[in-house]
């Protein structure tokens, strides 16, 4: 309290300084007037009074300054020192650039990846109360995390008592009518209290009300906050007009905040409601719906498991057919959301980190090396009285210089870098990540940087200070002083060294490992040739291809259309691409096996009859159906390897039947052909077995055209999308790519990729940074011990003992960093594994390789000091000293 | 003439305050009240007064008022706060239980 009281008032003060010199000044003119007075009454002359008063009195400039001093704040010394530390490193400027650039890349590197870090891990979801969110999914022997049946969703919906709100939806597509011809607008159907659960308030109109969702309500529809800007200009009077969605009108009831944002779904222009009226949610055993739920007030994540599992248990006796080994997820939303790149993310932190780490050693180094060669500047300035304290302050605010000049460069470059970093993810992948919108230096970011600023400043105004005791002031004095201190540094700087080698190998190894996983990733076995192949997604409005002749018929005339096209080879259809995701499942049952209501669990795709020849994928037994296989001829199916292998071991699969659970006699396929595994999911999952079934027996309102080219396959794109366009203008046409270029931009791929190629700038900036450390050292040595290696070789040592010399103390030093890093690297490799893919920690090549490469750098820095001290002339040295 | 002793380190504030007891004075008047009070004995460096005073308004102890003296000339006066004569009397019996204890010690020996 007092010392507030003290602090106000001398700023007080210090506002009014100008007043409180005068007064102080007039105050001192005063006392002197009265003195010299007295004096004079006692009979001195008006001069001789003036005189005595003054002598007196004392200096007047100097007392006035120590009554500054007393209120002052230490401002004018710490400016003073400030001034001093910017002329010390002016005076210096190769210093001063290598010091802040070194610890610019450190911080730029760092903030960056935290400001990633903030903006998916650590900003709050834009909803009310987010860490009550949970996700509700079923949970299956194959997938963890499934998506729910509609009939199962009101069973949990009613009987649940954990969460005071259970809400669904499912991503769909729509075709837009635009003035621009048809565009496909990616949806999502919510059940009515979906944004009520989220606890988010459409920012026009109204939100769904309760009820709304039920078969035979009017069709509404609410915008998101980009769609209303894009699409009819942000007009107030949006509210009660009509869409056309998929040749259906909805009535817009409200537009959601601009912030808002969904990151399961991605991008989601139109949100509608979710009535339980398709086909699909009328089944049990149909699943495409995903949950999200509230939790009641104190109610935790675990017990809200518990509380679902036991209720599909329940449904798994109710309905064995069904429900049989369909137990349920609960994961807290945020989870659901970034649970895929939290570990990467912190991979890529923990690489900025040890970046910044060996950053920081080395700029620390460099002061100490440079308060080394002002061993004598400082003891003339210990000579000249300058106290302990004030030389510590001195080191101090030069320390704090470089941070603040590296650290506003660093945080302007991240700024920059997340930028640059934002615009190399795939936009597909970004609408994903919609948390990445709030990217930026924002003050969380700015904290970190500055909490990691003032850390270094600790670190950097300390360093030198712990060693300016160890300073003799009568041997700094002494010409040519080369005490205790110097060996005491070299022994000091070479133990930063081996920490700056030690950091450069686990990040060159964490590199080499993710490269190394990133290659193996691209090189996976694919089942299929990806290039010249073209590609893109076809939708056309349900209520127009209403029959499956209907759609047989536009299938047929899309294949016809594009095979026709110059240059290409051969054209397929899928109802799912490849390289796209395990999951659109069927439950088979085989027929003449033992069965007790297993699933047995496989990725269903409905094929045209080109499509393998299209991809080029290899027949392993039996044969391809062909066109004519349509509803009319006898349901067949063609399995992959891994079906063959799981469900026939031993057998030959072809002429064997299977159906559904029941089997059905309409669900009954026999098998015609084997083909090899063609990768239907991630490029690092597991293989699936797979069944193909030809389109045209189940044909869709949706598929995807694989094209194989005979010339670059991204020279047909445009052509094919006009081709199919000229069928029928109401076609919506997505995602056209070839690829190659899917595969590349795959989630998998980018997180791989991204992280690879991170880590790899960390790595080779670290090694950069160790070498130059190590060089540093090792120079440092060769300038000390020059007299030493004079004499030996004035006593006849050969050049090569020189070399042995000095190459042996980096040898050493290279050799602990090395051998200690290699230690810390296996275990982050192995604390990471996750990441890893077809790669084990403690991968020796990669190993190797990292320490051939340190080898080889560190030798190449320790030649050319080696080389200066076996060129020196011993007569030359010896007459220096 | 013997050279007058130094003022013990730490007492001028005390003095300080101590002559502020009586009524407000300004720095002149406080440097003579010491010198005619101690009957000539204790002459501060007269100009040391100010660097003291801007400390102890800093305290809090005393606060400082132009006004007019009778020779009508403006001169800043120094009177002493509350918690200055609380200061005061703390100084004053630490002073006098130091000057004791030193003087058993002297007496002992």
């Amino acid at each position: 309290m007092d010392g507030l009281r003290r602090l106000l008032r001398r700023l007080g003060i210090l506002l009014r300084r100008e007043r409180f010199e005068d007064e102080l000044k007039e105050e001192m003119d005063f006392h002197r007037e009265q003195k010299a007075k007295e004096l004079q009454a006692e009979g001195l002359t008006d001069a001789e009074a003036r005189h005595a008063a003054r002598r007196e009195f004392g200096n007047p400039l100097h007392l006035r300054e120590r009554s500054q001093d007393v209120i002052a704040m230490g401002f004018e010394t710490t400016l003073q020192d400030f001034r001093f530390a910017i002329r010390q490193l002016r005076k210096n400027p190769g210093f001063a650039a290598t010091a802040v650039l070194i610890f610019t890349l450190g911080i730029c590197a760092s903030v960056s990846i935290f400001g990633f870090v903030d903006a998916a891990l650590i900003k709050p979801l834009p909803y009310q109360d987010p860490s009550r969110l949970v996700g509700v999914y079923e949970n299956s022997t194959r997938i963890p995390r499934s998506n729910l049946s509609y009939l199962d969703y009101l069973d949990w919906k009613k009987r649940n008592r954990v969460f005071s709100s259970l809400e669904v939806w499912s991503g769909t597509g729509y075709l837009l009518k635009t003035s621009d011809g048809v565009q496909p607008a990616p949806s999502v159907r919510v059940s009515a209290g979906f944004f009520r659960t989220l606890g988010v308030n459409p920012v026009v109109g109204r939100d769904f009300e309760p009820g709304e969702d039920l078969p035979g309500t009017a069709k509404v529809a609410i915008l998101s906050y980009a769609t209303w800007q894009k699409w009819l200009g942000g007009r107030e009077d949006v509210i009660g007009q009509t869409a056309m969605l998929s040749n259906v009108s909805y009535k817009i009831i409200g537009v959601l905040p601009r912030e808002f944002h969904f990151a399961l779904r991605g991008s989601a222009d139109f949100w509608t409601v979710l009535d339980g009226s398709n086909s699909c949610e009328k089944r049990r055993s149909c699943h495409n719906l995903f949950g999200v739920a509230r939790l009641k007030d104190g109610v935790p994540v675990e017990m809200a498991l518990a509380e679902m599992q036991s209720i599909a248990r329940q449904l798994e006796t109710e309905y064995p057919g069904s429900n049989r080994d369909q137990s349920a997820a609960v994961v807290p939303l945020s989870e659901a959301i970034v649970g895929n790149i939290r570990p990467i993310l912190l991979v890529l932190l923990s690489g900025a980190g040890l970046l910044l780490l060996i950053a920081c050693v080395n700029v620390t180094s460099l002061l100490l090396a440079r308060s080394e060669s002002r061993k004598r500047e400082i003891a003339v300035r210990g000579a000249l009285g300058a106290s302990f304290v004030r030389l510590a302050r001195q080191f101090a605010t030069e320390g704090l210089v470089l941070v603040v000049a590296g650290g506003a460069l660093g945080v302007i470059a991240a700024g920059w870098l997340m930028g640059l970093l934002t615009k190399l993810v795939p936009a597909q992948m970004l609408a994903g990540m919609p948390y990445l919108n709030g990217l930026g230096l924002n003050f969380r970011v700015l904290a970190f940087a500055c909490g990691v600023a003032v850390l270094a400043a600790v670190l950097f105004g300390i360093a030198p200070i712990l060693r300016a005791p160890m300073l003799d002031m009568h041997n700094g004095l002494a010409e040519g002083g080369r005490g205790s201190a110097g060996r005491m540094w070299r022994r000091f700087g070479a133990n930063l060294v081996v920490v700056e080698l030690a950091i450069a190998v686990v990040l060159l190894v964490g590199a080499g490992l993710l490269g190394k996983s990133f290659y193996r990733l691209l090189h996976v076995d694919l089942g299929f040739q990806p290039d010249h192949l073209a590609t893109l997604g076809v939708a056309v409005p349900d209520v127009t291809y209403k029959s499956d002749g209907q759609r047989v018929a536009l299938a047929r005339q899309v294949v016809n259309r594009v095979a026709n096209l110059p240059g290409v080879k051969s054209v397929g259809l899928t109802t799912l691409m490849p390289v796209s995701y395990n999951g659109n499942t069927d439950w088979i049952r085989i027929v003449g096996k033992p069965f007790h209501g297993e699933h047995y669990e496989v990725n269903e795709r409905d094929v045209s009859s080109d499509y393998f020849t299209a991809l080029q994928a290899k027949l392993v037994r039996g044969r391809f159906f062909d066109d004519s296989q349509d509803a009319s001829k006898p349901r067949v199916a063609v399995i992959n390897e891994a079906l063959a292998r799981q469900y026939f071991p031993g057998e030959d699969p072809i002429g064997k039947k299977f159906g559904d659970g029941g089997l059905t006699p309409s669900s009954l396929r026999e098998i015609i052909g084997v083909v090899d595994d063609i990768r239907e999911g991630s490029l690092d999952s597991r293989i699936w077995p797979a069944e193909y079934l030809p389109f045209n027996q189940s044909p869709d309102t949706f598929f995807a055209v694989v094209v194989r080219t005979s010339q670059a396959e991204q020279s047909v794109l445009p052509t094919l999308s006009r081709v199919i366009r000229e069928i029928d203008p109401s076609i919506g046409i997505a995602s056209e790519e070839t690829m190659n270029g899917r595969i590349d931009s795959s989630q998998t791929a980018y997180l791989h990729r991204s992280s690879a190629w991170l880590v790899g700038g960390f790595a080779a900036l670290a090694l950069l940074l160790g070498v130059v450390g190590l060089y540093g050292v090792i120079s440092y040595a060769v300038s000390q011990r020059s007299r030493e290696i004079g004499i030996r070789m004035a006593l006849g040592a050969p050049c090569g003992a020189v070399y042995r010399l000095i190459l042996k103390e980096a040898g050493w030093l290279t050799a602990v960093g090395m051998a200690s890093g290699l230690v810390c690297a296996v275990i982050a490799a192995t604390l990471m594994h996750k990441l890893l893919f077809d790669v084990e920690s403690w991968d020796v090549p990669t190993l190797c390789g990292v320490a051939l490469v340190l080898g080889l750098c560190a030798l190449c820095a320790a030649f050319v000091p080696a080389r200066r001290a076996a060129s020196l002339d011993p007569a030359e040295v010896l007459r220096a000293e | 003439m013997p050279k007058k002793p130094e003022l013990m380190p730490g007492t001028l504030d005390m003095l300080i305050l101590k002559t502020l007891t009586r009524h407000p004075q300004h720095g002149y008047g406080i440097a003579l009240a010491i010198k005619r009070l101690s009957d000539d004995f204790l002459t501060v460096e007269e100009g040391s007064l100010y660097p003291a005073l801007q400390r102890l308004l800093l305290q809090g102890w005393v606060k400082a008022e132009w006004k007019m003296t009778e020779t009508n000339r403006r001169a800043r006066y120094y009177s002493l706060t509350a918690a200055g004569r609380k200061q005061f009397g703390l100084e004053l019996s630490q002073f006098e239980k130091m000057i004791a204890a030193i003087g058993r010690v002297l007496e002992g020996a």
